[in-house]
């Protein structure tokens, strides 16, 4: 209780310690988060995605640098990165690379370890975020472990997804292998300064157009034929812009805040904002909702008697599904 | 309930050039199952204990090669201190001249380990000294 009031009036330790709190899943972490939550849903959650060694955090570096400069927001940086999955143990580095960002204020660095979850960010990764909301920090950048694989949990937390590609990392480019371009909002090629960066582009905006079909026109027999890329009719028309940055400079870093804020602006108009929002909370809804009635069933019944069922779906009498219908009727087939 | 990891932070404050053994350090408490952040050459005592205070550790690893000890390690304290983190145990690796050992240790170190230092060792002192 005591944390979440100072967290309020602007201390710094105590949001420190809130995100242990959170982190940890600890009761006080838990309260905390239903005593802030009025307090959250103002921040602009930034997602920053992409394969290892793409310039991740160096970017976020620059994006902090930039947002600092141009508005002044306070702004939270959240950076996951890999748990071993032998030891549990971590080494987060993404620090390294944010050195600038050191000495000011309006500025938070957290480094979270993925601790087992797969889809790029940690199971805490969202509540985390709740907090520095709660906290009065209106930009919140996400940076995901990054490690090549499908990380689209980032695009059902964040308003606006950054997918950041570099030349030279082999032929085929990587977010169209992971999928990463269906969540993209905004594609960065980074290391602009790097040879190869016009055939990435090249390969991006085909890439991009199989993700994003748009609205073909045809000519037909002088009559003109629309044909709705599928799927899109209803949605906005957003078509993710492709920018090339060099974040070892911060070369393409103002024009690619533009594109954020103008991202954020067609959400807002658009209607998206409001959709994004309604289907992430109602996500977490449900998986609360489930976590809650699985552990009340589980605490009603005798565990010799799940123990027993399981037992036969092992010997194989009884099929998990039919499992389940036995355990909800309370019977003991 | 996830279990708390304990959360140690590895710096290397002044000028002197390389942090091939802070980075053993590091690897060496990943594998003892502990969160490290990492955070690179020359940092100043106002960036380690800015990056103590965000990320709520328990331990700060600092790695001195440079003899610049005397002069960083209490401005260090004193900062982590004013940060409200005088429960934040400093180990310090390096090469530290005997001389020096005891007036550290009153400064509050929890540790100094010279260059042959087994990781084990360290690894079983930084566990022991969150314990308490
Ligand atoms: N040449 C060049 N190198 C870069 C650029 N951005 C990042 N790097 C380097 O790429 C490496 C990986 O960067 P990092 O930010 O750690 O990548 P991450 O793994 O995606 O977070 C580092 O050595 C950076 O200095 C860039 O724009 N140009
Ligand atoms: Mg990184």
């Amino acid at each position: 209780m005591q944390l979440a009031k100072e967290l309020l009036s602007g201390n710094r330790l105590a949001l420190s310690r809130l995100l242990t709190q959170v982190e940890n899943d600890t009761p006080e972490g838990r309260s905390a988060l239903i005593e802030i939550f009025p307090h959250t849903g103002k921040a602009h959650i930034i997602g920053v995605t992409g394969g290892p060694g793409t310039g991740k955090s160096t970017l976020v570096n620059q994006l902090g640098l930039c947002f600092r400069k141009h508005k002044n927001p306070k702004v939270a940086i959240v950076a996951v990165d890999p748990s071993s999955p032998f030891t549990g143990g971590a080494v987060l580095g993404d620090r390294v690379r944010m050195r600038d960002l050191a000495g000011d204020e309006g500025i938070f660095i957290r480094s979270m370890a993925s601790r087992g979850s797969l889809g790029g960010l940690a199971r805490a990764t969202a509540g985390l975020v709740q907090v520095f909301d709660a906290a009065g920090f209106e930009i919140i950048l996400i940076e995901t472990v990054g490690a090549g694989q499908a990380e689209v949990d980032v695009a059902r937390l964040a308003h606006t997804t950054l997918v950041v590609e570099a030349p030279g990392l082999g032929d085929e480019i990587q977010a169209n292998k992971a999928g990463l371009m269906e969540i993209a909002d905004i594609l960065v090629v980074n290391k602009a300064d790097r040879p190869g960066v016009e055939n990435t582009l090249k390969a991006l905006k085909s890439a991009l157009e199989l993700a994003h079909p748009v609205r073909h026109v045809f000519q037909h027999h002088g009559q003109v034929e629309v044909v709705e890329a599928p799927d899109q009719a209803e949605e906005s028309s957003w078509i993710p812009p492709i920018l090339k940055t060099i974040a070892t400079d911060g070369s393409g870093v103002s024009e690619l805040i533009v594109e954020i804020y103008r991202h954020k602006e067609n959400m807002r108009e658009s209607g998206d904002w409001a959709a994004r929002e309604r289907s992430r909370l109602g996500s977490e809804l449900d998986a609360m909702l489930q976590e809650a009635l699985v552990f009340g069933f589980r605490e009603k019944i005798p565990a010799s008697h799940y123990e027993h069922v399981l037992d036969k779906i092992i010997q194989r009498k009884l099929a998990p599904r039919d499992a389940v219908k036995t355990l909800l009727n309370g019977g003991s087939k | 309930m996830n279990e708390r990891k304990i959360r140690v932070l590895v710096a290397k404050p002044g000028l002197d050039g390389h942090d091939r053994g802070a980075k053993v350090v590091a690897r060496a408490l990943r594998d003892a199952g502990m969160e490290v952040i990492y955070t690179g050459l020359r940092q100043t005592p106002e960036m380690i204990a800015e990056a103590a205070l965000q990320e709520d550790v328990d331990v700060v690893g600092l790695s001195i090669l440079s003899g610049a000890h005397m002069a960083l390690v209490p401005r260090i304290l004193e900062l982590l201190k004013a940060n409200g983190l005088e429960n934040v145990k400093v180990f310090i690796g390096g090469i530290i001249p005997d001389e020096d050992l005891p007036r550290l240790k009153e400064m509050g170190v929890s540790g100094i380990y010279g260059p042959g230092t087994s990781t084990e060792e360290i690894i079983k002192q930084v566990r022991e000294s969150v314990k308490n």
